[in-house]
């Protein structure tokens, strides 16, 4: 009976035990969660245009102070802007470079080299169902600057939500149910441990008003990633189309239903009716998934693409155009932001909760910043910061020149790291043996290039149009892209012809993404793709015309000769063939 | 000790239980067990911010769903999409207009469902996830949104009557998420084990101070309606099951003439009604909409008019007509001024 009853008090402490267990594991749940928003909430932003009339969220992503928002955040602020930050301090920032299509922002920060940043996640790993907080300045009530924080559960990923207008395309975002209201816009969400896997922007309003309806969306980082490099320019970002419609057919498949005969994907192959089974290294089972694949590349880059015709699989790389021209592109780079987005709350506009509500600032906090002096006060009337001046270039098609100056550099310096580039002025000779017998040699000058093969010698010079002639036959015009490759060493960045940094595009054959400058040489254009780590030029594609395919040079087994690193393996390919490898053995440079 | 053993036993069980809560599924795993039983549904509208889609969810193995009645289902196209991207065309195998519940019928077998016989009671503080394709956002494959929530009060909805427009007048989940969005009624209401608990609304807002009401019809009140819906009542009816009489009924003859039939599915509304008519003298009036003949469902004028061919001149009809949010029942004789009316015409 003893013994009996020791087991029954036994199993009554155990019980207790099981009983205060579910409350010890919530309290652990909670204790975390306060513990990653203490970590992650230094480096959120609110966002506020110069003259104190409106703003938004945003989020620092480096330690010299690079920050995301929302493009329909920005436009209102011009170049210049002024972030909150949870250190109660107000910072100077300008507009580095804007996706009005995808509503993205790049800004700089001014006033420290050591901004606490947030880490980018893997949105593609985000399901639904997992845990994730918003943080941000809904309806501007954080008058000390300290972030709201919302927390809710992801409801869909991969989501397609259309343009509003041609614009504003939120392709494969985050679908979540945590409160996004008005001033949210641009802030980050976070995963549960406190990694950025979206940039909050766009909600559902239909009826109810524009607050939050449990039914929000945030762009994915990864789409982000794709086009920090291209942001990272300055430029006003496009996004990328295939020149092909797609729609479901009556078997559900994804199928070409329209194609321009002038895309990289016709040339290609692609045709009408063909089935689209995979895009971007991604399965494609609905038309909405081929569109937010799509809708995650800049303009320029190429992608994989797999289709289906009479059973047999075709794997291509496709070339994406732009959607837009670049006069469209800057008409609705200043635009109105459409009704979807989260609109800019004014100050005094929110829920009138108490006497600190509605953004008017505390008497002991710092004041927001409110330079203007009441509505009447306009983008013109606030003096623009010194700070910002001194970061800002205006250029056509662009957001902000400077910082495409400032990237140039980078990649030209890694390019030429600590080689004399007046050695590079002579006759360019590089000569070796072709893998199938007999032996080549390439001569390169100011005025043209020749390649001398055992069935005879193609001479080029560089008079009148570049691409009037192609030389030699099936190669795309590899003597003048050869000319352009010395001209670039040569001439470098001022005088090459029109040059700017593109940003980063991934390369065939080479994992990651790579820095591209991009440019224009009379009636030419090419791009050159180089390692960001060794600062090698990796490739060069030479385009004769815009609908046509260009020609593309690899290089490869670099090896340095007088204090420069060459190319011991140069690679031709036009369209879908192999023109040449060249093994270079002997040379003159 | 037989007195401990009770309290032993009860401790055993409380501790298991604890454990087995302990041992509960994660939010994803509820998700990927639901997921599969939700429908898109696509249908008439698209005009005036009626959408022309919604949610359901699968009840039996043999392709039943469960959804909202509304003017997404007044069209002979329904359109059901499941979890996996199969499209099916939907049949409305019938409708309880005073619940607002229907059930349409694919040919899908051995789909996953849930078991409204196994579905749970839930009280308030219950914290529930909420599927539906609000806003239509998923297409295909792709899966239905989900919310997370908690049931805030069970109550009835005729504590706001007034206030709400619909016939329900039974007890709801209300919720404090915002779950009754455009697309979302039919959607299901799971608990976090995903066990189902109800039925997505359609979209109620309070006309006093334009809130909106976010809420979900418990299982309980339904199941009795889908049973006889699967049973054959309140069901729409099936060609030739039945002799016509000799002479059909036809409604100006009872004082009833409905609007023009001018769309593919135009609603019985009763136009006027003739002075003097048994329908006058029982009450009906303009604007009425006929929902029910007897108890089989009336979708449109033209199944109005099929359904009357099966009905005897003679013979006594039972209508129930929808006025405001109101359900009221009539029963129209074969009345003198009928046979008033039939003199004047010509046979």
């Amino acid at each position: 009976m003893k013994r009996v009853c020791q087991v029954i008090a036994l199993l009554m402490m155990a019980a207790s035990w099981a009983q205060a267990e579910p409350a010890a594991a919530i309290l652990n749940a909670e204790s975390q969660r306060i513990a990653v928003i203490n970590k992650v909430k230094d480096c959120v932003l609110a966002v506020f245009t110069p003259n104190g009339q409106g703003g938004g969220s945003g989020v620092v992503i480096s330690p010299d102070g690079y920050a995301l928002s929302n493009f329909h955040v920005v436009l209102p602020c011009g170049k210049a802007l002024q972030c909150g930050m949870a250190d109660g301090k107000i910072y100077d920032a300008v507009v580095v470079g804007i996706d009005p299509t995808g509503d993205v922002a790049l800004v700089k920060l001014f006033g420290r080299d050591d901004f606490p940043c947030a880490s980018l996640g893997d949105s593609d790993q985000v399901r639904a169902g997992d845990w994730v907080f918003a943080m941000g300045n809904p309806f501007l009530l954080a008058t000390d600057l300290q972030p709201t924080v919302t927390y809710g559960l992801v409801s869909g990923v991969h989501r397609y939500q259309f343009p509003s207008g041609t614009l504003l395309e939120y392709a494969d975002c985050l679908q979540v149910d945590t409160s996004i209201n008005p001033g949210n816009s641009g802030g980050p969400l976070f995963d549960a441990q406190g990694r950025l896997i979206g940039i909050n922007g766009r909600a559902s309003f239909e009826k109810r008003g524009r607050v939050n309806v449990g039914a929000a969306y945030a762009i994915s980082i990864n789409q982000i990633k794709n086009f920090l490099g291209t942001l990272h320019s300055g430029r006003i970002v496009d996004h990328a189309t295939l020149g092909a419609r797609v729609g479901a057919d009556a078997d559900g498949r994804v199928v070409v239903t329209d194609i321009l005969e002038t895309s990289d994907a016709y040339r290609r192959g692609l045709r009408y009716d063909d089935e689209i089974i995979s895009f971007g290294g991604r399965p494609v089972s609905t038309p909405n998934g081929f569109k937010n694949v799509l809708g995650i590349f800049p303009k320029g880059w190429r992608v994989p693409l797999s289709y289906r015709r009479d059973g047999r699989r075709h794997d291509i790389l496709v070339r994406l155009a732009g959607v837009h021209s670049q006069e469209e592109l800057i008409a609705k780079a200043t635009g109105r932001p459409p009704a979807e987005l989260m609109p800019m709350p004014k100050p005094g506009e929110g829920p009138k909760s108490g006497p600190h509500g509605g953004g008017k600032p505390r008497g002991d906090q710092p004041p927001l910043p409110r330079p203007g002096t009441g509505p009447s006060a306009s983008r013109r009337d606030i003096p623009i910061p010194e700070i910002v001046k001194q970061h800002f270039q205006e250029k056509r098609g662009y957001a902000n020149y400077y910082f495409n100056t400032l990237q140039q550099q980078r990649v030209w310096k890694a390019w030429n790291a600590g080689a004399n580039p007046d050695g590079v002025k002579g006759v360019w000779t590089l000569a070796g043996h072709l893998p199938q017998g007999g032996e080549f040699r390439f001569q390169l000058t100011g005025s043209g290039a020749s390649l001398k093969l055992p069935a005879g010698e193609t001479k080029w010079t560089a008079e009148g149009q570049l691409g009037a002639s192609l030389l030699p036959v099936h190669s795309g015009g590899l003597l003048p892209a050869l000319y352009l490759w010395r001209r670039l060493a040569v001439e470098g960045l001022g005088r090459f012809g029109q040059l700017d940094y593109y940003g980063t595009a991934p390369l065939a054959g080479h994992e990651g993404l790579v820095d591209v400058l991009a440019g224009a040489h009379k009636d030419v254009e090419c791009r050159f793709y180089f390692d960001p780590v060794e600062g090698h030029l990796l490739a060069m594609e030479m385009f004769p015309d815009e609908d046509a395919d260009p020609c593309e040079v690899y290089f490869s087994d670099y090896r340095k000769v007088g204090g420069r690193f060459w190319p011991e393996r140069i690679e031709v390919r036009y369209g879908d063939e192999l023109f040449a490898a060249f093994k270079v053995t002997a040379g003159d440079r | 000790m037989r007195k401990l053993f009770p309290l032993l036993c009860c401790h055993c069980l409380f501790f298991f239980a604890i454990l087995g809560s302990l041992a509960a599924a994660s939010i994803v795993d509820t998700i990927d067990q639901v997921q599969p039983k939700i429908v898109k549904i696509y249908g008439a509208g698209g005009l005036h911010g009626l959408e022309a889609y919604q949610s359901g969810m699968l009840i039996s193995s043999e392709g039943h769903i469960l959804t909202a009645l509304s003017h997404v289902l007044d069209t002979d196209y329904v359109t059901a999409v499941l979890a996996d991207g199969r499209t099916f065309e939907a049949k409305l195998l019938g409708a309880d207009p005073r619940l607002e519940v229907a059930v349409l019928k694919i040919d899908a077998a051995g789909t996953s469902y849930f078991d409204l016989g196994k579905a749970v009671k839930v009280d308030a503080g219950t914290l529930v996830l909420a599927f539906s394709n609000i806003f239509g956002v998923a297409q295909g494959n792709e899966p239905a949104s989900v919310q997370k929530g908690t049931i805030s009060v069970v109550t009835r909805l005729e504590a706001r009557r007034g206030a709400f427009e619909t016939p329900y007048r039974g007890p709801i989940y209300v919720l404090d998420v915002t779950t009754n969005n455009s697309g979302a009624a039919g959607g299901a209401l799971v608990t976090r084990r995903g066990e189902l608990a109800g039925m997505l609304g359609k979209e109620l807002r309070n006309t006093l101070n334009n809130t909106w009401l976010n809420y979900a019809l418990p299982i309980a009140e339904l199941r009795q309606s889908v049973d006889e819906i699967r049973a054959g009542k309140f069901v729409v009816r099936e060609p030739e099951t039945s002799r016509k009489p000799r002479r059909s009924l036809d409604l100006p003859s009872r004082g009833i003439m409905l609007i023009p039939d001018v769309l593919q599915r135009t609603p019985p509304y009763v136009d006027h009604v003739l002075p003097g008519s048994p329908a006058q003298k029982a009450g009906i009036r303009p604007d009425d909409l006929i929902v029910l003949l007897g108890d089989r469902l009336v979708a449109s004028c033209k199944v109005l008019a099929s359904d009357l061919e099966y009905v005897d001149y003679e013979d006594e009809i039972k209508v129930t007509v929808l006025r405001g949010q109101q359900l009221i029942e009539f029963a129209l004789h074969a009345a003198d001024g009928a046979k008033t009316l039939k003199k004047g015409q010509p046979q």
